[in-house]
C-alpha cells in the first residue's frame, strides 16, 4: 500500500542504484515491483544464459545500461573451450529491435564480433560507454565502427581482451567532432598505433580523465599526450624506454609535474627503470598503482617508486618485489586497501618470489587492507593465523600457493588451521580462494564460519564428499562455487539440489562426479542447466554405453529461467 | 612386464628411443589411440602394484613413487575415467598433467609420504579401485620421468598440449630441472592467458636484449578447416617443428580420423620428427601460419626461432586452399628483409 504517489516513490528509488537493493525492493509488493521495473536504469546480468533478451526487455523496458557476464570464471585459465558460448550478438540484436535507449554496455568474458560492434554502433543514438573485459572475437575493425558511429562516445575501455589488431586506422575513425571522450583504454592492443591521430584525439578531448596506452606508444609521444591532457586522472603508460638525458625525457618530466590530478598509474609494459624517477613528484597523489605488467622494473627502482607513494590504496605488483619490497610497502602505504601480487615467472625459474613473510608484513603494516590476491611459493599456518589477527576486515582473500598440495613448509601440516583462522576472524569475507595442502577440515571451518561467503574457489583440496557438503550446507550466501581437481563426487553434488537455485553457478572439473550423478541432478532440477563440457569426445560418452560410472571432466551448472540455450556447441551436452 | 621392470627400464633407458610401450604407442597410433597418450591400457596391468609398497630403498622406485604419490593426491586425477579397462574408448586423458613434481624430490618425497596414508583415504576408495588409481599415477608419472623419450614425441593432451610439451622440452634442455614442472598443470597457476602472454612478450623483448632465452608462454590460436573448434598452443613449449607437428597432429587427429590413409590407420609406427608435412600432405592438409604482417605462409621454411617470433596464428588448411602460399622462396625473402 502506497502513501505516496508513484512518482514520489520512483524518485526515492532513483537513489537506490545497487542492483541487489533494487531486486529486494521489487519484492516488497506488486506496486513497488511495477514502479521499480519501469524505473530501473542499470541492469546487471551475472550469467547471460540465466535469462534471455526478450524477457529482459519485457521486465525492464526503460533501462539504459546493461552488464553481461558470459563464460565461467575458470575460462580465464583455459579450462573452457573457446567456442563454449557467451555470444553478445543476440543481445545486441534484440536490444536494437526493441529500440532500447542503450547508453552503456559492459561485458565480461563474452564473445564479441566485429559484426556485433558494428550493429551496436549503429543502433543506439545515445550510446556512450563500452567496457569490455576479457572478451574476444573482435578486431580493430570493430573498434573503428564504434569510433566512427558513436557520436556521443564517452568511454571506450578495453581491459585484457584478445583483439586481433589489423593495424588499421581505427583511431582516425573518431570524427573531428568527437570531443566527448572521458575514458580511452586500448592497452591490450598489440599493434602499432597511429600516434598523430591519437594526439589529435586527446587534444580535442577536454574531458579526458582516463587514458591507457598500448605498448606501441613511445615515451616521447607520452610526453606530448600528457601536455595535451594535464587534467588526466588515470594514466596507463605504454612503452617507457628512453635515454634519461634526452629532450623527450625532460619534456616528460615537465609534463608530469603539471598532472596534478593524476591518481592512478599503470602499464609500463616496456620500461627503462631509471626513467621512473620522472614520476616521483606526483607519487604522493597516487591512490592506485598497477605495475603487474611491468616485468622489467625490479628491485631498487620499484622500491624507490613505492616509497614515494604514501597514499596508495590499491597496489597490483609482481612477486619480483620480494618480501623485502613488501616490507617497504607495509611501512609506506598505510592507506592500502587492496593488494595483488602476481607471479612474474610462470615457468618457475625465477629469482625472487614472495613468501608468507611478505604477507605477514603487509597485514601488520596496512590496517585498512580488505582485499588481497597473493601468489606465493610457500605458506605456513602460523603466518595465516597472524594475518587473520592483524586484518579481520578482509572481504576478499585469495591465496594461491604455486605448487598444488603444498603443506605448511615448516610443520608439513595441511593449511586447514591457517585458512580456518582467516574465516573465523574475517566475518565479512565474501570471496575466498584456497590452495596448498588442505583436508576436509578446512571446509568444515568454511562452512561453519564463512557466513557471508559468496564466492569460493577450490583447487586440489579436500578428502571426501564431506568437504563439499560442509560448504554447501554452511555457506548460506554462496553464489559461485568453482572446484577443480578435488575428490568431491555425486554424493555431495546431489545432497541438496535446491541449494543450486540460491546460487548463480557451480563449476566442477576433474572431480569425482559421474555422468549418472549429473543426469540425476538434471532430472531433479529442471530449472538448472547442467552442462557437460567434453572437448574430445563429442558425445562419445553417450555412445559408449559406459555412462553411469563414467566420470565427467567438466561440469558447469547454473540456474536459468529460460531453459536450454540455443547456441550449444557440439562438445557441450546439456542434460 | 611387471610394473617395476617396466618403470625401471624406462627410467634407466630414458635416452633410448621409445621402446616404452606406453609413450611411443601414443604417437604412432595416429588415429586409433590418439587420446591414449599415456598408454593407460598398457600400463594398467602394471599399475596395480604401484601403491603396494615398492621398496623404499630402491632409488628408482622411490623417485617414481614420489611422483606417483604426488599425483595421487586429492582429486587430481580422475582415475576411473573409463570403466573399460582396455581403455579403447577414447576417454579424454586429461588434462591433468600437472604434477608439480620435481622441484625437490625430497620435498615431494616427504609430503607424498605423508600423504600415502591420507591419499588412500581421500575418497578415492569409494569409486576407484587401487588399480585405477595406480593406473593414472603411472600414467602421469610416465609422462614426467622420461624426458628424453618424451621430448621426441611431445606427448600432449588433446586439449592442452601446451602444458605437457613444455615440461618435456624444458626437461630435455635442463635435464629435468625442477622449475619447469610448475607450468604443467592445465590452467595452473590460475593466471589469465592474457597476462601470461603479455608478460611473456615483455620478457622476450627484454631477454633478447640480455641474451637470455625467453621464458614464459606464447599462446597462439590454432584452427583447422572443418574443425568445430580451435585450440591454443604455447609455441614456447616446443623447441622445433617436429614437436609442434606432433602436438598439432595429436590435437586435430580426430577430425581426420575418417581420412586416415596409409599413416594413421593401423600404424604403431614410430613417428619421426619431420612428420607433419608428410602426414598432413598425405591427408591433403597443410600447416600455415599468419605472420606479423598478416600474411599467410607455409610453416617450416624459416628457422624455428624466427618462426616463433613472427607467428601470430596457426591454421591447418586443406591443401587445395593453400595453393599460392609459396613456401620457401617467399618465406626466405621475408626473413631476409627482416634480418
Amino acid at each position: 500500500m502506497n502513501y505516496f504517489p508513484d512518482e514520489v516513490i520512483e524518485h526515492v528509488f532513483d537513489f537506490v542504484t545497487s542492483h541487489k537493493d533494487r531486486n529486494t525492493i521489487s519484492l516488497v509488493c506488486k506496486s513497488w515491483y511495477k514502479i521499480e521495473r519501469f524505473s530501473r536504469q542499470q541492469v546487471f546480468i551475472g550469467n547471460c544464459y540465466a535469462i534471455n533478451p526478450e524477457r529482459l526487455l519485457r521486465r525492464f523496458p526503460c533501462f539504459k545500461s546493461l552488464t553481461l557476464k558470459g563464460k565461467p570464471h575458470f575460462a580465464d585459465f583455459n579450462l573452457v573451450p573457446h567456442e563454449w558460448g557467451g555470444f553478445v550478438q543476440p543481445w545486441i540484436e534484440a536490444l536494437a529491435r526493441g529500440r532500447v535507449g542503450l547508453e552503456e554496455l559492459r561485458l565480461k568474458r563474452m564473445v564479441v564480433t566485429d559484426e556485433s560492434l558494428e550493429l551496436l554502433s549503429r543502433s543506439f543514438a545515445s550510446f556512450k560507454s563500452l567496457v569490455l573485459v576479457s572478451c574476444e572475437g573482435f578486431t580493430t575493425d570493430g573498434l573503428a565502427s564504434i569510433a566512427a558511429n558513436c557520436r556521443h562516445l564517452q568511454e571506450l575501455d578495453l581491459q585484457e581482451n584478445e583483439i586481433d589488431d589489423h593495424r588499421g586506422q581505427w583511431l582516425s575513425c573518431f570524427p573531428d567532432t568527437c570531443t566527448t571522450l572521458v575514458t580511452l583504454n586500448f592497452a591490450c592492443l598489440e599493434g602499432e598505433t597511429n600516434l598523430v591521430a591519437l594526439e589529435r584525439l586527446v587534444a580535442r578531448s577536454p574531458n579526458l580523465k582516463s587514458l591507457k596506452l598500448n605498448r606501441a606508444v613511445p615515451l616521447d609521444a607520452l610526453a606530448r599526450l600528457m601536455l595535451c591532457a594535464p587534467q588526466i586522472v588515470d594514466l596507463g603508460v605504454g612503452s617507457y624506454e628512453n635515454d634519461p638525458d634526452s629532450e623527450s625525457y625532460l619534456k616528460l618530466k615537465a609534463a608530469i609535474k603539471k598532472c596534478t590530478s593524476l591518481r592512478s598509474l599503470s602499464g609500463f609494459l616496456e620500461a627503462a627503470p631509471h626513467c621512473l624517477s620522472a614520476f616521483h613528484p606526483i607519487c604522493h597523489n597516487l591512490t592506485s598503482l598497477n605495475l603487474s605488467y611491468a616485468a622489467e622494473i625490479h628491485g631498487s627502482h620499484l622500491i624507490k617508486l613505492i616509497q614515494h607513494c604514501k597514499n596508495l590504496q590499491r597496489l597490483w605488483i609482481l612477486d619480483s618485489i620480494g618480501d623485502n619490497g613488501l616490507e617497504v610497502v607495509a611501512s609506506t602505504c598505510k592507506e592500502l586497501q587492496e593488494l595483488r601480487v602476481f607471479p612474474c615467472d610462470l615457468v618457475g625459474v625465477g629469482d625472487t618470489t614472495v613468501t608468507e613473510e611478505g604477507l605477514v608484513a603487509i597485514s601488520a603494516g596496512c590496517p585498512k587492507l580488505h582485499s588481497i590476491l597473493y601468489f606465493c611459493n610457500q605458506m605456513t599456518n602460523a603466518a595465516l593465523i597472524i594475518v587473520a589477527k592483524n586484518c579481520p576486515n578482509f572481504i576478499r582473500f585469495r591465496l594461491c600457493i604455486l605448487e598444488p598440495n603444498k603443506p605448511d613448509h615448516e610443520t608439513s601440516q595441511p593449511l586447514d588451521e591457517g585458512f580456518g583462522a582467516i574465516v573465523k576472524a574475517c566475518k565479512s569475507l565474501r570471496r575466498l580462494s584456497v590452495s596448498g595442502l588442505l583436508t576436509d577440515q578446512v571446509f568444515y571451518y568454511i562452512g561453519m564460519y564463512a557466513n557471508q561467503l559468496e564466492m569460493l574457489s577450490i583447487a586440489f583440496a579436500g578428502d571426501t564428499d564431506k568437504g563439499m557438503l560442509s560448504v554447501l550446507n554452511g555457506c548460506k550466501k554462496m553464489r559461485k562455487l568453482e572446484i577443480r581437481d578435488s575428490p568431491f563426487g555425486d554424493k555431495a553434488l546431489l545432497a541438496d539440489v535446491n541449494k543450486y537455485e540460491t546460487m548463480r553457478s557451480l563449476w566442477m572439473s576433474s572431480c569425482e562426479v559421474t555422468l549418472s550423478g549429473c543426469k540425476r541432478l538434471a532430472q531433479k532440477a529442471p530449472w538448472l542447466n547442467v552442462e557437460i563440457i567434453n572437448e574430445n569426445d563429442n558425445n562419445r560418452m553417450e555412445q559408449n554405453g559406459h555412462e553411469g560410472r563414467q566420470k565427467v571432466d567438466k561440469m558447469y551448472l547454473y540456474r536459468t529461467v529460460v531453459g536450454t540455450r540455443m547456441d550449444v556447441p557440439p562438445f557441450v551436452w546439456i542434460l | 612386464m611387471s610394473l617395476e621392470e617396466e618403470l625401471q627400464s624406462n627410467v634407466s633407458v630414458a635416452s633410448s628411443s621409445p621402446t616404452s610401450n606406453c609413450i611411443s604407442r601414443n604417437n604412432t597410433s595416429g588415429g586409433l589411440k590418439e587420446h591414449n597418450y599415456l598408454g593407460l591400457s598398457d600400463c594398467s596391468s602394471v599399475g596395480s602394484s604401484t601403491l603396494s609398497g615398492l621398496a623404499e630403498d630402491d632409488k628408482a622406485t622411490i623417485s617414481l613413487k614420489a611422483t606417483e604419490l604426488t599425483l595421487g593426491l586429492p582429486g587430481s586425477q580422475s582415475p576411473v575415467r573409463d570403466t573399460d579397462l582396455n581403455l579403447l574408448s577414447p576417454v579424454k586423458l586429461d588434462e591433468k598433467p600437472f604434477f608439480p613434481l620435481l622441484p625437490t624430490k625430497d620435498e615431494i618425497c616427504s609430503s607424498s609420504q605423508k600423504n600415502i596414508g591420507s591419499g588412500n583415504k581421500r575418497g578415492f576408495s569409494d569409486t576407484m579401485d587401487q588399480f585405477a588409481e595406480a593406473k593414472s599415477s603411472v600414467y602421469t608419472e610416465k609422462n614426467w620421468m622420461f624426458p628424453e623419450a618424451a621430448a621426441t614425441q611431445s606427448v600432449t593432451k588433446k586439449d592442452m598440449p601446451q602444458n605437457i610439451p613444455k615440461g618435456q622440452s624444458s626437461t630435455t634442455n635442463n635435464s629435468s630441472s625442477p622449475p619447469a614442472a610448475k607450468a604443467q598443470i592445465v590452467g595452473w597457476p590460475p593466471v589469465r592467458s592474457y597476462r601470461k602472454n603479455t608478460l611473456a612478450t615483455t620478457c622476450k623483448n627484454s631477454d633478447e636484449v640480455d641474451g637470455r632465452p625467453g621464458s614464459g608462454a606464447l599462446f597462439v590460436k590454432v584452427s583447422m578447416d572443418g574443425a568445430p573448434y580451435l585450440r591454443k598452443v604455447d609455441l614456447r613449449s616446443y623447441t622445433n617443428y617436429g614437436e609442434l607437428s606432433s602436438a598439432l597432429e595429436k590435437m586435430f587427429t580426430t577430425f581426420t580420423l575418417g581420412q586416415c590413409g596409409s599413416n594413421g590407420g593401423t600404424g604403431k609406427d614410430i613417428l619421426s620428427e619431420t612428420k607433419l608435412k608428410d602426414l598432413l600432405n598425405g591427408k591433403d592438409y597443410v600447416l600455415t601460419y599468419e605472420d606479423k604482417d598478416g600474411d599467410w605462409m607455409l610453416v617450416g621454411d624459416v628457422p624455428w626461432e624466427m618462426f616463433i617470433d613472427v607467428c601470430k596464428k596457426l591454421k591447418i588448411m586443406k591443401g587445395c586452399d593453400a595453393i599460392g602460399l609459396a613456401a620457401a622462396p617467399r618465406a626466405m625473402e621475408k626473413s631476409k628483409m627482416r634480418a
